[in-house]
Formats: C-alpha cells, structure tokens, sequence
C-alpha cells in the first residue's frame, strides 16, 4: 500500500520516542562512558559513539513513520538506499586517506637502499 | 480504449498516469531524487566537519564548551514537534478533515519552525556575537588552541546557517501551502503537495537530528565541561 495512512496515535508514538531520545542523548554527554585505544594513534569514544547511534535511531524514526518510508514501494527505498550509500563511499575513501596517514613510514630516498643490492652491483 | 481511460479518472489523477497509487508514488520518488542531492550537500560539509574535527580534536572540544546544550536540546525538540504537527496535517488531508484543521496543523508548524529560528538568531548566534565566538567579523577567544576554537566556530556558523536556510525556505514553502489550503485545494483525494512537502520539512529536521550531537554534544561534556 502506498498511499497507507498512518493512524495519528502511531504519530503521537514516534513523537514521544524521539522526544524521549532527544532527552537521553543530551542526559548521556554528561555521563563519562570511556574511551579504547585502537592500535597507538586513534581512540573509540564511547560518547561519541553513544551519540551517534541514538541520532541514526531517531533518524530511522523519522523515515520510516514520518516520512512514511515503512509504506514505501522498493523503488523509492533504493534510491534512498542509494543517497546514503554514496555518502558511506565518500565518507570510508575520505577516511581512509586521512585516518590512514602516518601507518606507513615516511617513503626513504632510493639512494639509502643502495646499500643492500650493493653486491650485486 | 484510451479515451475510455482518459474520460474514467477523478479529476486528481492526471492522464499520464494509470492509478492514484503510481502518481502518488511518482510524486515521492521525485522528492526523494531530490533530497538524495540534499543528502550529498549536506555530507560535503559533515564529512569536512569528521576530517577537521579528528584533525584538531582538542580545538573543537574546546569550542563545543562554548554552546549552550539547553537551547541545543530545545530546539531539537520544538523541531521534532513541527515535524509531528507537520504529519498530522498531510493526515488532517488524507483522512478528509476539514480545511480549518489542515490550516491549524499548517500553522502550528510554521509557529515552530520560527520559534527554532528565533532561539537559534536570537538567542544562540546573538550570544555568540557578544562572547566573540564570530570568527572573521568579531573573533576574540584567545585561550588555549584559539585557531582551531576558531575553525570549530566557522564550522558552527556555516551548519547553522545552511540549515536555518532551509528552515526560512521551509517556512516559504509551508506559507505557500497554508494558501493553497485556504483556496480548499487539498482534499483526501489530492494532497500531493503537503506530501511532497512534509518530505521536505522531515529532512531539514533529520538534519539538525544530527547536527545537535555533532555541535553540542560530543566531546567531553561530562567532568571539565561548563
């Protein structure tokens, strides 16, 4: 059904869940949830991440009811799929580059590795 | 037989579609091409927001103290109730309710989108202004990692402002609607443009969704923060 019309009281439902996630998230950056180092130079902040996740759950609350996506044929649902999935492209090769930057030692001069073909020369 | 076809549908289907369902979902499908283009537009600027942030860490914790998380929080909730009374009047239309409610819920919407750009001008940015967190016109902060506080604030002001432009075209659109409801054009068999226009108003909410964590959240509000 495309044209499905959401009853009001699943409206009101969703309103109070964001209302209620709204609360929680800011209620959340006030409390310290640590930090795990991952290898020397990145941490996970669990705030950030806590944050983060809450936004993505009141997003999806908004698509699936508000913007009435729930009911929505595939073929809208792919181009959504779509939009987001060039944004995860453009986020993962953007980091990729940055996060990546200093994993690998600084590139040497070809002329220090003289030395080991050296007998062979 | 096309005549036969053309002569048999409601006057709120028009003839290059077969049914009301695939003019419906023709009509969201367009909306939704578009706010793919939205989403692009506004993840050029948190993607640079991810890279500058991870790039000056301390700087943009730093300036995150600077804002105030109860005008953060309540403008995330007035926005979530214009999108709620926003739903009610594509509701109010397509369950057939008389032109009054839909102008009510139209209205109340509008009252929310200007009081979240009322908190947000005349509240928030003034008192930035005062405080000299403007960076390029009235920038004074002179604390520990300053450049990057200041980096953080150009960051602020043009996710801010992009989105409260939204929000004034969002308002237009909503004004223009109102009109239309006035003139008796919606009813439960066309409603289109509430609709299409509700996409419009959720999105530009999704937004400040995750604009208000990125901005007024993380970054150590627990311990140190003020």
């Amino acid at each position: 059904m495309s044209e499905h019309i959401v009853p009001v009281k699943n409206y009101v439902a969703v309103f109070l869940s964001l209302l209620f996630l709204t609360g929680l998230t800011t209620k959340v950056a006030f409390i310290d949830l640590g930090q795990t180092a991952i290898g020397k130079t990145h941490v996970i902040d669990w705030n950030t991440v806590a944050a983060l996740v809450i936004a993505v759950v009141k997003m999806l609350l908004v698509v699936l009811f508000f913007m009435h996506v729930k009911y929505s044929p595939g073929l809208t649902r792919l181009v959504i799929a779509a939009g987001f999935f060039w944004l995860a492209i453009m986020i993962a090769l953007t980091l990729s580059d940055e996060l990546a930057r200093g994993w690998t030692g600084t590139p040497q001069p070809w002329s220090l590795l003289l030395p080991i073909f050296h007998p062979y020369l | 037989m096309a005549d036969m076809v053309h002569t048999a549908h409601s006057p709120a289907l028009v003839h290059q579609f077969e049914t009301k369902e695939q003019q419906h979902d023709a009509g969201s499908l367009g909306m939704w091409v578009f706010l793919a283009t939205e989403i692009m537009f506004f993840g050029g600027v948190f993607m640079s927001y991810i890279v500058y942030r991870a790039l000056h860490l301390e700087a943009f914790i730093q300036g995150s103290h600077f804002l105030d998380v109860t005008f953060g929080a309540t403008n995330t909730a007035v926005l979530i109730c214009s999108s709620l009374t926003m739903a009610l009047a594509i509701n109010a239309a397509q369950t057939g309710k008389s032109k009054s409610t839909i102008i009510t819920f139209l209205g109340l919407t509008m009252l929310l989108g200007a009081a979240f750009l009322f908190i947000k001008f005349a509240f928030e940015w003034t008192h930035d202004w005062t405080e000299g967190l403007v960076p390029g016109l009235h920038f004074t902060y002179s604390g520990p990692h300053a450049p990057g506080v200041e980096l953080f604030f150009c960051f602020y002001f043009f996710m801010t402002g992009l989105h409260a432009l939204h929000m004034v075209i969002g308002l237009g659109i909503l004004a223009t609607l109102t009109v239309m409801a006035y003139r008796g054009r919606f009813n439960s068999d066309y409603y289109a443009p509430l609709e299409v226009s509700g996409l419009y108003w959720h999105f530009v909410d999704i937004v400040w969704i995750f604009l208000f964590p990125l901005l007024y959240l993380i970054g150590g509000r627990y311990g140190g923060g003020h």
